[in-house]
């Protein structure tokens, strides 16, 4: 086995596996800035990347949800309402787990 | 007027960062859970607490550190090192669009101090500082006090949850496996500016849908996030 193949082989593997998806999620992390300080923000850009904070909380929690059925459903629209009426988020979240313990304890 | 008033002009200060660490709290449980989740798997597959530690503390991303598990190997190979890196890099693409909006914010900002800023990037953290940016704030010692206290979070739960996952009882019976949906969907309403401006909302959870229905894996994030975005460059 070569000098490489033995070095990755040892316990020196798990360093050299958590460095490199350090480095991938970093390179992820910092690339959004580095493209766009180098590409000209037009209205168009600004109007998509605006639309971007909603659409990726629906594109992550919608499936979530809808794959834990309906007491989900009830929860998270619990949670919307609660923090639409108070504004304050804690409340918001305590009133989606809130109601998803209970439809839990009675089903 | 050429000037802007100050607090619309990006800055930094140690207000912010405290102000910033009070408004990750929201985030808290979700990130608790999700750590304790963590570090209990990784306690079970075997891992040792410095390589779980570790990948919290550098990887810091859930999501890929959870499908890592999956793919961890007792003795590394170049071609399984590459797999769990290309994997980590599908998982954590999204994050490249997290950056693209943060981008005017930072621009003025030390590159040192930009570069931490962004390793401590997750989405809950983004969402928080998109919040305050939306509203006005500009102070980017908001955005690094909610990354720093987040990570702080993340590691202490990690921990926790090495030695004392398995002392958890059923996160299902309060709700807790769905804590972090439920932060998410809180979120979105004060993003809330009618239905017009929510029209690329609507497609990217209809899009990711329909690819967490075709494709296994994380990849229906990206794909409704970017469907969102084109459908806003669309509309006026």
């Amino acid at each position: 086995m070569s000098g490489f193949g033995s070095f990755i082989a040892s316990p020196w593997g798990s360093v050299l596996a958590i460095a490199a998806m350090t480095l991938v999620t970093f390179l992820c992390r910092i690339a959004g800035v580095v493209v766009m300080s180098r590409v000209r923000i037009t209205p168009r850009i600004e109007r998509g990347l605006r639309a971007l904070p909603g659409s990726i909380i629906l594109a992550t929690i919608l499936p979530v949800v809808i794959d834990n059925g309906w007491p989900a459903m009830i929860a998270l629209a619990a949670a919307i309402i609660a923090m639409a009426v108070t504004r304050v988020d804690i409340v918001g979240l305590v009133a989606g787990l809130g109601t998803l313990a209970v439809i839990r304890a009675l089903g | 007027m050429t000037l802007m008033p100050p607090a619309l002009r990006p800055h930094f200060s140690a207000q912010g960062l405290r102000h910033g660490a009070r408004a990750a709290l929201p985030a808290f449980p979700g990130f608790i859970m999700f750590a304790l989740a963590f570090g209990t798997a990784a306690a079970q597959k075997g891992l040792s607490l410095g390589e779980t530690l570790g990948l919290s503390a550098f990887v810091y991303a859930g999501a890929s550190q959870m499908v890592g598990l999956e793919i961890w190997q007792q003795v590394w190979t170049p071609a399984t090192i590459l797999t769990i890196m290309t994997v980590t890099a599908v998982v954590n693409a999204r994050m490249i669009l997290l950056g693209a909006t943060l981008q005017p914010w930072l621009k003025d900002e030390p590159l040192a101090r930009t570069a931490l800023n962004l390793f401590l990037i997750t989405e809950a953290g983004w969402l928080i500082g998109t919040r305050y940016h939306t509203q006005g704030g500009r102070d980017v010692g908001v955005l690094l006090g909610c990354g720093l206290i987040l990570w702080l979070v993340w590691l202490v739960a990690t921990f926790a949850g090495f030695f004392a996952g398995a002392l958890v009882p059923e996160p299902q019976r309060f709700g807790l496996d769905l804590v972090m949906p439920i932060f998410f969907g809180v979120m979105l309403v004060p993003l809330w500016k009618g239905a017009r401006p929510a029209l690329p909302w609507l497609v990217a959870g209809l899009v990711s849908l329909i690819v967490h229905a075709l494709v296994p894996g994380y990849l229906f994030i990206i794909a409704g996030a970017l469907a969102g975005v084109v459908v806003g460059m669309l509309i006026e």
